[in-house]
């Protein structure tokens, strides 16, 4: 006979074992989910998987349509942002951190770029449609698109340098200042040097984040049809992910294996990229 | 070398020479970096000029009460209609059903790695998380149309085949890992003095963390639910795919429904000429959309930074 402490510590002991068996249920859930969605691509999409698809534009029948119009572009898209979004986002970063002063200008700003952060990313599109594209009269170039994208990926940039560059000690910096140096000279040889491998993590998500987006750069206009790879900034392309949608779609069985097809090939790219970025953070981050 | 030329007037030129270099290398770079820093504003106002613009172009034509009360959405029909009401109805049904999936499984999840799990299980599932965070939002609606319409479709026969329950239920999964991490955090930052002094007082680890941690932490998770909304609301691919298009006012979760995302996405996509009122709807739409998530956001950002500002001391 249990008295009725014992009792009630033994409810407790049960409630904690229910409460963690209900988590470790909601993880194998979200796990359950994860599997079953890369199950189902690859089933409908591992068959159409071949080198003319990698290699062949897109056709109005489904088993001879293929990526390569969308990858080049994708590729193209993804360097030029990253040319003009990783400069100016770690400029921004190193002014917020290290030169802003904390008046009202510097809480606007950092308020600013918190929403910015939230802003959906059509919205964006539609800047870069007003902006770019018609304004800066770029038209439905590459050129355009990628503007779009770098001032999309530029908070998430920004972001993750300043808590890179918050995480250096202040000894460091102190040390090179007792020593003579200039701000700028303890920022390019000492912070920037230690914080990298952070700030090369948040730069890999940001891209791996461009490379997926789709949205915004229907709203300026890239094509859904291209059968031509671009070889100038205004050149008019397409990118993997909108080639992807206009597949899904279509009502088509066929082309939803095309569809998922591409979308094994976004995924290998943007998964390896989030990897990498984790192998890199757990590395550094200890 | 300076010192083998011997005299001392060279000397002190070069030093001259060489500090004035430094200094006005220092203010060029300050410069710079303080423009770079400008580029994220005038993104916040190119955003609102842009939108402005040509949204006011729109309300010219179409009285702003009409907007916020017509109960009918056609503006590429015939017979025009311009009431943002259905749209809306669409956002707010797809964006809680996301939030009913992951707020529930996001809390607990929160709750169980921050208070329960060895070290050696959170390394597993937070890249886990990650992963589910990474996947591209185009996934996630081939997913939804693909995979998850179907098996709800044997739940319930009566669901059509464009619907507002599988995107929001594939947006749910979305944004878990966002609830996760930010409840997770405000969780964490609990000072472990509270804990102690519920286990002094004889309460058990669930007690602890449901009765003092989690009140404790309550801003924060609501910081990071109003955060999760928000990017619900903006979520434009999966409902684009999977949610299918509506007239009117709707909140059957079987039907088809529009959302103001997937309007833009389809107006983007046919071809409704440039500058006339129908395509100028987008602006008007995507103009309510932006203040919504803005103020979502601002909420969000002020109650995470006083929490912050408290929790650390």
């Amino acid at each position: 006979m249990m008295n009725p402490f014992e009792i009630h510590a033994a409810k407790q002991r049960i409630k904690n074992i229910l409460f963690k068996s209900i988590a470790i249920m909601g993880l194998l859930f979200a796990l359950c989910v994860l599997i079953l969605l890369l199950v189902n691509v690859a089933q409908n999409g591992l068959s159409r998987i071949n080198i003319e698809f990698i290699t062949s534009y897109p056709s109005r029948h489904p088993d001879q349509a293929g990526i390569v119009a969308g990858l080049v572009g994708s590729f193209y898209m993804v360097i030029l942002t990253a040319i003009m979004a990783i400069p100016i986002g770690i400029g921004a970063a190193i002014y917020l951190e290290e030169y802003g002063r904390k008046n009202w200008i510097g809480r606007l700003i950092e308020i600013n770029i918190a929403n910015l952060a939230g802003v959906p990313s059509i919205v964006y599109g539609l800047l870069g449609l007003g902006l770019f594209v018609r304004w800066m009269a770029l038209d439905r170039s590459i050129l355009a698109g990628a503007m779009t994208m770098s001032l999309l990926i530029m908070p998430v940039i920004i972001i993750s340098t300043r808590e890179a560059i918050r995480a250096v000690p202040n000894g460091i910096r102190e040390a090179s200042y007792a020593v003579g140096a200039t701000k700028w000279q303890t920022i390019w040889h000492h912070l920037l040097p230690i914080s990298f491998p952070s700030i090369l993590t948040g730069i890999i998500l940001a891209i791996s984040r461009a490379i997926g987006e789709t949205a915004p750069l229907i709203t300026i206009g890239a094509l859904t049809y291209v059968t031509f790879l671009p070889n100038n900034l205004k050149s008019s392309f397409t990118i993997l992910p909108i080639q992807i949608f206009n597949w899904v779609a279509r009502p088509q069985q066929a082309f939803h294996q095309d569809a998922a097809a591409g979308i094994i090939v976004l995924l290998i790219v943007t998964l390896l990229l989030n990897s990498v970025a984790i192998i890199l953070r757990n590395r550094f981050l200890r | 070398m300076q010192n083998l030329n011997g005299g001392a007037h060279p000397r002190t030129l070069f030093e001259f020479h060489r500090r004035d270099y430094v200094y006005a290398r220092e203010r060029v770079v300050q410069v710079l970096l303080l423009l770079c820093a400008l580029v994220s504003v005038f993104t916040t106002i190119g955003i609102i000029i842009v939108l402005l613009i040509q949204a006011i172009d729109f309300f010219r034509e179409v009285p702003v009460w009409k907007f916020l009360t017509d109960t009918q959405w056609t503006p590429l029909f015939a017979e025009q209609h311009f009431g943002i009401l259905p749209l809306l109805s669409g956002t707010m049904l797809t964006s809680f059903i996301a939030l009913l999936v992951s707020v529930p499984l996001g809390l607990i999840i929160a709750i169980y790695l921050s208070e329960y799990a060895a070290p050696s299980v959170r390394k597993v599932v937070k890249p886990f998380l990650e992963v589910l965070a990474g996947i591209p939002t185009i996934v996630y609606g081939y997913f939804a149309l693909v995979t998850v319409t179907p098996i709800l479709q044997k739940i319930f026969p009566t669901m059509a085949g464009f619907n507002a329950l599988s995107p929001g239920i594939v947006m749910g999964i979305m944004i878990l890992p966002l609830v996760t991490s930010l409840s997770e955090d405000a969780l964490r930052v609990v000072p472990k003095s509270l804990r102690e002094g519920g286990y002094a007082l004889g309460a058990s680890k669930l007690q602890v963390s449901l009765s003092i941690v989690f009140p404790s932490a309550l801003s924060g998770i609501i910081a990071s639910i109003i955060l999760a909304f928000s990017r619900a609301i903006g979520e434009t691919m999966i409902v684009a795919i999977a949610a299918g298009q509506s007239t009117n006012i709707n909140f059957n979760p079987l039907n088809s429904v529009s959302t103001m995302t997937a309007y833009i996405v389809q107006v983007s996509q046919g071809d409704t000429p440039y500058g006339t009122l129908s395509y100028n709807t987008i602006f008007a739409v995507a103009i309510t959309l932006f203040l919504f998530t803005f103020l979502l956001n601002i909420i969000s950002f002020r109650i995470r930074k006083r929490f912050l500002a408290v929790g650390g001391d």
